[in-house]
């Protein structure tokens, strides 16, 4: 994967969530199931779109919450 | 600082001669304040019959996803302090060894910024702090981490793996339970603390039957102590043991497979027939003891009864050679456990149990899947159940791949 669709991922992850915010909650199994899907032009693998959503929650552009299940979200 | 609220019902918790929660929690409160809500809110809920905890929400500390367990109270304007309760689960040592000043180091914490409640260990096998505010819960981590403790799991995650004291303290050990909890919990730190799954996974590894950490009715992978040899005996032993108790009464008619015999020629035992329970060795210690051959079994599947009814794990792979697997890093281990974990990824729903997926799926497909033989270990109660169906769907010549299975 090139940097600059590593860029793309992780904008495209926080984008996801941002447009589903307060209606939908994603777990990070969803996220790294779209991401397949919507990347499978580039050969992103899961464990790709897996280290972007760690680098993202690492940063703190995304955080984790827990309601029944684990899922994903914007920091407050 | 006095006492705030008039508890009759939890001072009935307090009488007997056993330790009481409840007067723990008293003396807790004669420095914490939020300690001296938590008896309040506690007394009104088993006044009412009803919890007043809410759970979840957006706790936790910058990357992690786990560790820390949210948990608010619905009654905040009449008890403050306990506006926010949440619990820190800390990774426990394999087999909870602690030096005492680390101990103390983990207590000075939960004084200063936590309610001065602690639960040792919790079901999970963590220590978990008790009542952390929001606002305390960055402050606490990262002085666990400069003393080299970390967060366990909790969340849709693999939850901290446990052991039992294993061969450190047990002579029943088949298999260093420590040593692979140890290297298995470092070795999937991602997946412990970044949850990714549909729902909870735990490990649990017992060194033997007895399974110390009731791994079989609560891990979703039970890894029990189990020798493929016989039952070590000195005759000279069991002669001291018949002087003082009836055998046949406590060890031979109680054998849950009906294979020994205790006679003037001594103990005989029929060890193809020996199902490892466990049973005549935990009574005559001296004089049996577990093969020398020691491995483990792995079971998969058990729950407590959440989403669907409680279930106990099924055999999966009767003989592990934990020893042999260890000179490779338990690669093999972790290689099985990733193809279980692919299928659960794959077909699974959320807060799916591996268990439950497999009752969903059956079990044919998922062998069939993770590259396993179905085997008649696998059956559960092959004895009382005569009418076991094969198909023929499997290639009788597929092999057990790389395993090192005996
Ligand atoms: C006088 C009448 C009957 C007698 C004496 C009789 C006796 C038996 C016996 C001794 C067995 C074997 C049980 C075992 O394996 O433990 C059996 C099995 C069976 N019987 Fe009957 N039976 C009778 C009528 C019927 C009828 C009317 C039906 C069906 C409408 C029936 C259906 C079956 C079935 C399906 C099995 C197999 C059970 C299994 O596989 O677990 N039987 N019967
Ligand atoms: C049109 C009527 C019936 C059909 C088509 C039918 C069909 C079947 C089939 C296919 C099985 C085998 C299940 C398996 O092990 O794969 C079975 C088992 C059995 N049936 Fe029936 N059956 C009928 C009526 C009955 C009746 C009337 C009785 C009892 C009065 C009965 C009692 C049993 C028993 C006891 C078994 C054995 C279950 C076991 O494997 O333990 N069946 N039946
Ligand atoms: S499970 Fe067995 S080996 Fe482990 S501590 Fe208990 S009795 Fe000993
Ligand atoms: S371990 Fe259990 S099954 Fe084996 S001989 Fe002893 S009592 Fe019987």
């Amino acid at each position: 994967m090139t940097d600059e669709t590593k860029a793309q991922l992780e904008e495209a992850i926080v984008n996801l969530i941002r447009e589903f915010v307060n209606r939908k909650r994603f777990k990070p199994g969803d996220v790294v199931k779209e991401m397949e899907v919507k990347f499978s032009a580039s050969d992103v693998t899961k464990d790709d779109v897996k280290s972007a959503i760690r680098e993202l929650t690492d940063s703190g552009r995304l955080i984790y919450g827990y309601a029944g299940g684990s899922f994903l979200s914007l920091p407050e | 600082m006095g006492k705030k609220y008039e508890t009759p019902l939890l001072d009935e918790l307090k009488k007997g001669k056993w330790p009481s929660f409840v007067a723990e929690m008293e003396r807790a409160a004669e420095t914490s304040e939020m300690t001296g809500d938590l008896l309040g809110q506690v007394e009104q809920s088993y006044k009412e019959k009803m919890g007043h905890w809410k759970h979840g929400g957006m706790v936790g500390v910058k990357g992690y996803g786990s560790g820390i367990v949210g948990r608010f109270s619905d009654l905040p304007e009449k008890y403050p302090g306990v506006k926010e309760f949440h619990t820190v689960r800390i990774n426990q040592p394999s087999g909870f060894f602690y030096k005492s000043d680390s101990l103390r180091k983990i207590v000075d914490i939960g004084e200063k910024h936590a309610s001065s409640l602690f639960n040792f260990h919790g079901s999970t096998g963590d220590i978990q702090i008790l009542g952390v505010k929001t606002s305390e819960l960055e402050t606490i981590f990262q002085q666990l981490v400069s003393f080299g403790f970390d967060l366990g799991g909790s969340g849709s995650a693999l939850r901290t793996p446990s052991c039992c004291v294993g061969m450190a303290r047990c002579e029943f050990a088949n298999y260093d339970a420590m040593h692979i909890c140890y290297n298995i919990t470092q070795a999937f730190q991602d997946e412990m603390h970044r949850p990714i799954f549909n729902y909870k996974f735990k490990f649990k590894f017992s060194g033997c039957g007895n399974d110390c950490t009731a791994s079989i009715a609560r891990a979703d992978m039970s890894i029990i102590g189990t020798w493929k040899d016989n039952i070590r005996i000195d005759q000279g032993m069991v002669k001291e043991y018949a002087k003082k108790m009836n055998l046949h009464k406590y060890v031979t008619s109680k054998c849950p497979t009906k294979c020994m015999n205790y006679s003037d020629t001594g103990l005989e035992i029929d060890d193809s027939n020996c199902s490892k329970c466990m049973h005549c060795i935990n009574v005559m210690p001296k004089a049996l003891r577990p093969g020398i051959k020691g491995g483990a079994t792995i079971l998969l599947g058990s729950k407590a009864p959440m989403v669907s009814g409680p279930r106990l794990s099924m055999v999966l792979v009767p003989f592990y050679d934990v020893a042999e697997d260890a000179k490779n890093g338990y690669q093999w281990f972790k290689d099985f456990v990733g193809k279980i974990w692919e299928f659960w990824d794959e077909y699974g729903v959320n807060r799916e149990r591996i268990g439950e997926l497999i009752q969903r799926v059956g079990i044919g497909n998922f062998l069939e899947a993770i590259g396993l033989e179905p085997l008649p270990e696998m059956v559960s109660s092959p004895r009382g159940n005569p009418f076991v169906l094969y198909e023929d769907y499997v290639e009788a010549d597929e092999g057990q791949g790389e395993s090192p299975q005996g």
